[in-house]
């Protein structure tokens, strides 16, 4: 909100400048935005008499000025305005000055081989209105040399931020009585005069919704003359940001901006029988004052004659009722809103105005017939006429408020110890009465207040937030105690091993395009899809977090990167039981392109395969604490995976710990990137927690006496046995004596009947006390042979 | 002796000029040999008289050492060159490349909450979460806005068009403080915690994006007050920024769950075009920077979340990480974080043993 130091000066006595109101308005909680002083602005700009003006020499539609600048020589200024002539006075810019619409800075120059020593300046130039047609003309007693900006009398201007809780704020009087309840100044009391009908109101009110609309207060005023605003209410309302329009128009514009409070004046003329505040039909329809048409709900409130809507209630009048230049009998309407019910059709309508901003966060409920005379007043003043008595329909909430306070609560709370009797005078100065048991009765315009709590915002907020002072909060005696879940370190610990082990962290877009989503959607799972998304590609939650990297990916292919290694931790969204969501912690790895690009030791580049993403997964697993020995490689990774390239990580057969291997051709296509690519997903959730967190003792180091032997075996098997079958029952078969096997060759071809492989194993034995005789070792080896047989397998001759 | 001393010259000579160690091999036989000629001499001394012995033996054993001595010296510096001969041969050209080692990062957002959970975790703070997919209830109602509250209108909500269970409509949480809420109505009190995650805006320009991480942090106990408030962020920011010159202002603000509400700004200057946070905003060269919300719990809010608020208060704070990582280690966009540009994470990620620790100070040196 923009109001100038002028118009606050109207409400606030105060000596302060503009920079000691902008430091107290951010103190007390009122944040300036912006202040802007145009005599820095109009810096440059002065009051200019003509002394004579001749045709330019060479061009047709220039004068040749002599203009008076007030010191020092007439100054020759070369115009293109058609109406600059001899005698009048206007605005010069002189060379330095800045021309605020535009930014240029004025020099001295040549115009057509003619000198000229400034500019005479139209109001759109200085911002001061749309005319652009010639240049601003000043009245004959304006005094030369003077600075425009003192000659205008303009001032500072305020940008503030209104937080909403304070409608009060929102007009430049609440403005000013908080300014003075923190010593700034001394308020003003409103001149109120009441302004007593001449003759019955013509027309009848009526309240046929008292939820929406409780009270509505209006007169007729008869004989007025709609012309323009006076300059000094022009100038208050430019200042706020608000264009003149008509002098009935500016007159409510003031009183919103000034008070807070918005009023409406219909076109007598345009009404037809009595006006009603009511609910919309359904369907009706309004052209509002910003020429839109709007189709209203039933529930909505509006003020309404015999032939339809004028209004839609405290947010936006109608095209049809409002005031022209033919305007000469008016009703003026004060009324109040539910500000609930305002909100509602506001968002609604999708349709903002500052009427809606001031009544949906609570108007003073108080200030309708002083609102009345003051708009009365005004009109009176301004646009002449006379006045019918005051109708009122409905009464507006005035129920008293009242909080129990206790002041010690200001130090309790707020931290800092106000002696009673200052936060005492600190509530009265906003309005606030307290009784001498503090009973607090909380002020009309004030519908932000609830509590004790409020009241210590109030009192610390105008004592000052910078007289708080630090207190520590109470530690444990000694170090601080560890706080990380076990699932937090786990992410913590995974997230650093995968960038050990060259992995990049990348974090990605929480919701991915539907057709994405839908590739990697968990079957049976509706997904989760926004109503209103920033864009259709950013519409369903993932439910995995692949999408998401093989867009990353891509991104990079197309900027030239050969080789991608990117990794996220971060959660799916899958859909609970109970309705609401269950969001699954996740880590996903994407290698993509080259694993090794081509070098002079090893020749071609290497692309990425199922093994690298085996070994991202294997390791991660093991850094989360996974038991690595214990998990199964089994199939069904999910068809976004190469069939035969990819597989799970399960402990048992059921619970997946993580899926990994290259994707499928399809894949690739629908995400339009080139392969190979592989992929890693574990599911952190599925990883069960290590137990006995607080043992930190290893087992006791046993080395084993004697050195381990080292056997190899040669099995044939079909070519379908997975190897790790294989090494598992060869692990299995003498468990006292293996402590590990290991498949060092896989050979098909010559030598290799059809349908077979031939499988290398290097089986590592431990002898315990005794190293082995050959008898053992042939026990041993036989108990291999026999397991191995378990899984088809014959020893190779 | 003449004759001694003449083989010796003439060993000594055929032993330097020989040019393999076969050479060498054929001339020890020669002269040590069985069938040698300075083994025949040797021989010769049996027959000798005890005084001719006397006389001659140390002479021929001389010579016998002489030749064996010429011998092995001459193996050695033969033995000598041929490896200096084969190590020339294996010379490396090192200026050529090692095999290539992938180089991974640390997400600047990941290394902030790392470091927040340090700094936090010394003030007896642990870390919550709670989902993003949030109920209207913990995300607006609990939070002290009600349906029609206009702060609601404030927040850019993303919708689901899913019902909440407990009515409302499901959606994606506007900040982190239903984790507030979440974590008194589980954990009672008092309670310290902060809850850093990921939060969502319809809301796209250079400074804002859709998805972003905030960090949310709770205090509730039976004494607390603004004063409290004042010196957690100077204390957390203070060890954020390594820094001791941070100096804060507090305003008076709104929001719907604190009250009072205070918003606080942080002095800084901008040094070659960027902000650096330090030193009191009122100072010659220097302003002020929005940079937390916070204020006292509502006590609706601590009332909604089953505690009582006339024995419970306490405070709460919300700020961005993204925007911490921002004003600390120096990206200007922020759009740039959820691209996934391994050159953007090369530049601004960080190396996995960057573990924040407190001993270290938490931040990474650049």
């Amino acid at each position: 909100m923009k109001f100038s130091l002028n118009w606050l000066k109207t409400y606030l006595d105060t000596e302060a400048s503009a920079d000691d109101i902008a430091a107290k308005l951010n103190a007390i909680g009122i944040e300036v935005e912006g202040l802007e002083d145009p005599a820095e602005t109009l810096a440059g700009f002065r009051v200019a008499h003509v002394l004579t003006a001749e045709k330019h020499k060479d061009a047709d539609k220039l004068q040749v000025l002599s203009v008076d600048t007030g010191e020092g020589e007439a100054l020759q200024v070369v115009c293109g305005a058609p109406n600059a002539r001899a005698g009048m006075k206007g605005v010069l810019g002189l060379p330095g000055a800045v021309v605020p619409t535009n930014g240029m800075k004025l020099r001295k120059s040549a115009i057509r081989g003619v000198e000229s020593n400034g500019m005479m300046c139209s109001a759109r130039e200085l911002d001061l209105g749309d005319d652009h047609a010639g240049i601003i003309e000043l009245p004959d007693d304006a005094p030369i040399g003077t600075s425009f900006a003192e000659y205008r009398a303009s001032s500072p201007v305020f940008d503030v931020a209104i937080t909403p809780n304070r409608p009060d704020c929102m007009g430049v009087y609440g403005i000013a009585r908080d300014l003075a309840a923190a010593g700034l100044g001394t308020l003003k009391p409103l001149e109120i005069n009441k302004t007593e009908g001449t003759f019955p109101c013509p027309v009848e009110i009526r309240i046929d919704e008292p939820e929406g609309c409780p009270a509505f207060f209006g007169r007729v005023i008869r004989g007025v003359k709609n012309g323009v605003s006076p300059q000094w209410m022009q100038d208050a309302l430019r200042d706020a940001g608000q264009r003149p329009i008509s002098a009935l128009v500016d007159i409510t514009n003031y009183l919103m901006l000034g008070l807070g409070r918005p009023a409406h004046v219909y076109d007598l003329a345009k009404l037809e029988g009595p006006v009603v505040a009511r609910h919309a039909k359904d369907g009706e329809q309004v052209l509002a004052l910003n020429e839109k048409s709007y189709t209203l709900e039933p529930g909505m409130t509006v003020i309404a004659d015999d032939q339809g809507v004028h209004d839609i209630a405290g947010i936006m009048g109608g095209e049809e009722s409002g005031v022209s230049e033919e305007t000469t009998d008016v009703l003026l309407e004060i009324a109040y809103f539910n500000p609930e019910a305002i909100g509602v059709t506001g968002r609604k309508l999708g349709l903002a105005s500052d009427a809606r901003t001031r009544f949906e966060r609570g108007v003073d409920p108080a200030f309708l017939d002083d609102g009345l005379d003051l708009l009365t007043q005004l009109i009176l003043e301004i646009c002449g006429g006379e006045a019918s008595d005051i109708v009122r329909a409905g009464a507006p909430p005035l129920g008293a408020r009242t909080v129990s306070f206790n002041p010690a609560l200001t130090g309790n709370l707020g931290g800092v110890d106000v002696p009673e009797a200052e936060q005492r005078a600190i509530l009265a100065k906003l309005g606030f009465m307290a009784s001498e048991d503090w009973q607090v009765g909380v002020p009309t315009w004030r519908p932000d207040i609830e509590g004790p709590a409020d009241l210590v915002e109030e009192v610390v907020r105008i004592y000052g937030l910078d007289k708080v002072q630090s207190a520590a909060l109470s530690r444990v005696e000694g170090v601080a105690r560890p706080t990380a879940t076990q699932q937090q370190k786990v992410e913590r610990r995974i997230r650093r091993a995968a960038a050990a082990r060259g992995l990049n962290e990348a974090v990605t877009w929480s919701f991915i395009p539907v057709p994405e989503a839908e590739h990697f959607a968990i079957d049976s799972q509706a997904l989760w899809l926004l109503d209103n998304p920033i864009s259709e590609d950013m519409k369903a939650m993932r439910p995995s977090l692949l999408p998401g990297l093989l867009s990353a990916a891509k991104r990079n292919m197309d900027r030239g990167a050969q080789g991608i290694r990117l990794f996220e931790v971060g959660r799916r969204y899958l859909r609970g039981a109970d309705g609401m969501s269950d969001e699954r912690p996740t880590l996903a790895v994407l290698l993509a392109g080259e694993r090794a690009p081509r070098d002079w030791a090893a020749g071609k580049s290497v692309p990425f395969d199922a093994f690298d993403a085996k070994a991202e997964a294997l390791a991660l697993l093991n850094q989360a604490g996974a038991p690595a020995d214990r998990l199964q490689v089994m199939g069904e990774a999910g068809h976004q995976f190469h069939p035969g390239q990819s597989a799970t990580l399960r402990l048992g057969p059921k619970n997946v710990l993580a899926r990994f291997g290259t994707l499928h051709p399809r894949t690739l296509e629908a995400f339009d990137i080139e392969g190979p690519v592989m992929a890693v997903e574990i599911f952190l959730d599925a990883i069960p927690g290590k137990k006995g967190g607080q043992n930190f003792a290893r087992p006791a180091y046993a080395p084993p006496t004697l050195q381990t032997v080292m056997r190899d075996f040669a099995f044939l098997v079909d070519t379908d046995v997975p190897a790790g079958d294989l090494l598992r029952s060869v692990k299995g078969a003498d468990k006292a004596n293996i402590v590990d096997a290991r498949i060092f060759d896989d050979f098909r071809g010559a030598g290799v009947p059809e349908g077979k492989k031939s499988l290398a194993v290097e089986v590592t034995l431990q002898p315990g006390e005794k190293s082995y005789t050959e008898e053992d070792l042939k026990v041993i080896s036989d108990k291999v042979v026999k397991a191995a047989a378990k899984q088809g397998a014959e020893l190779r001759g | 002796m003449a004759e001694l001393e003449q083989i010796e010259a003439e060993a000594r000579t055929r032993i330097s000029e020989a040019e393999s160690l076969g050479a060498l091999e054929t001339l020890r036989v020669e002269y040590l040999g069985k069938q040698g000629s300075v083994s025949a001499l040797l021989k010769t001394l049996g027959k000798m008289s005890p005084e001719e012995r006397q006389e001659k033996a140390p002479k021929i054993q001389g010579l016998r050492q002489a030749v064996a001595g010429a011998l092995a010296d001459r193996k050695q510096a033969m033995e000598a060159a041929e490896l200096e001969a084969r190590l020339a041969a294996e010379t490396l050209d090192l200026s050529l490349p090692e095999p290539a080692e992938p180089k991974g990062s640390v997400h600047p957002v990941s290394q902030v909450m790392d470091e927040l959970a340090e700094i936090f975790a010394d003030l007896g703070f642990a870390v919550a979460t709670g989902p993003e997919i949030e109920d209207d209830w913990y995300n607006f109602t609990a939070l002290n806005m009600p349906e029609s509250h206009p702060a609601r209108a404030m927040h850019d909500t993303f919708y689901f068009p899913d019902q909440a269970p407990k009515g409302g409509r499901m959606l994606l949480r506007t900040h982190t403080s239903p984790v507030q809420v979440r974590t008194m109505m589980a954990e009672g009190a008092p309670v310290r915690i902060i809850a850093p995650g990921r939060v969502y805006r319809s809301d796209s320009d250079a400074t804002h994006t859709p998805m972003f991480h905030q960090i949310e942090g709770l205090v509730i106990d039976r004494d607390i007050h603004l004063g409290h408030l004042k010196w957690t962020l100077e204390t957390f920011l203070k060890a954020f920024f390594e820094r001791d010159d941070i100096v804060l202002r507090l305003r008076p603000s709104y929001f719907p769950f604190t009250e009072p509400s205070v918003e606080v700004d942080v002095g800084y200057s901008v040094e070659k075009g960027r902000r650096v946070v330090g030193g009191s905003g009122d100072a010659p060269g220097h302003a002020w920077m929005e940079v937390l919300g916070s204020g006292m719990v509502n006590r609706r809010v601590i009332e909604m979340s089953g505690l009582d608020p006339d024995e419970w208060q306490g405070f709460a704070f919300g700020t961005g990480v993204d925007r911490l990582a921002m004003l600390k280690y120096g990206m200007d966009d922020l759009r740039a974080f959820f691209d996934g540009d391994v050159r953007w994470m090369a530049h601004y990620g960080f190396s996995a043993f960057d573990q924040p620790t407190l001993s270290a100070g938490v931040g990474a040196s650049a």
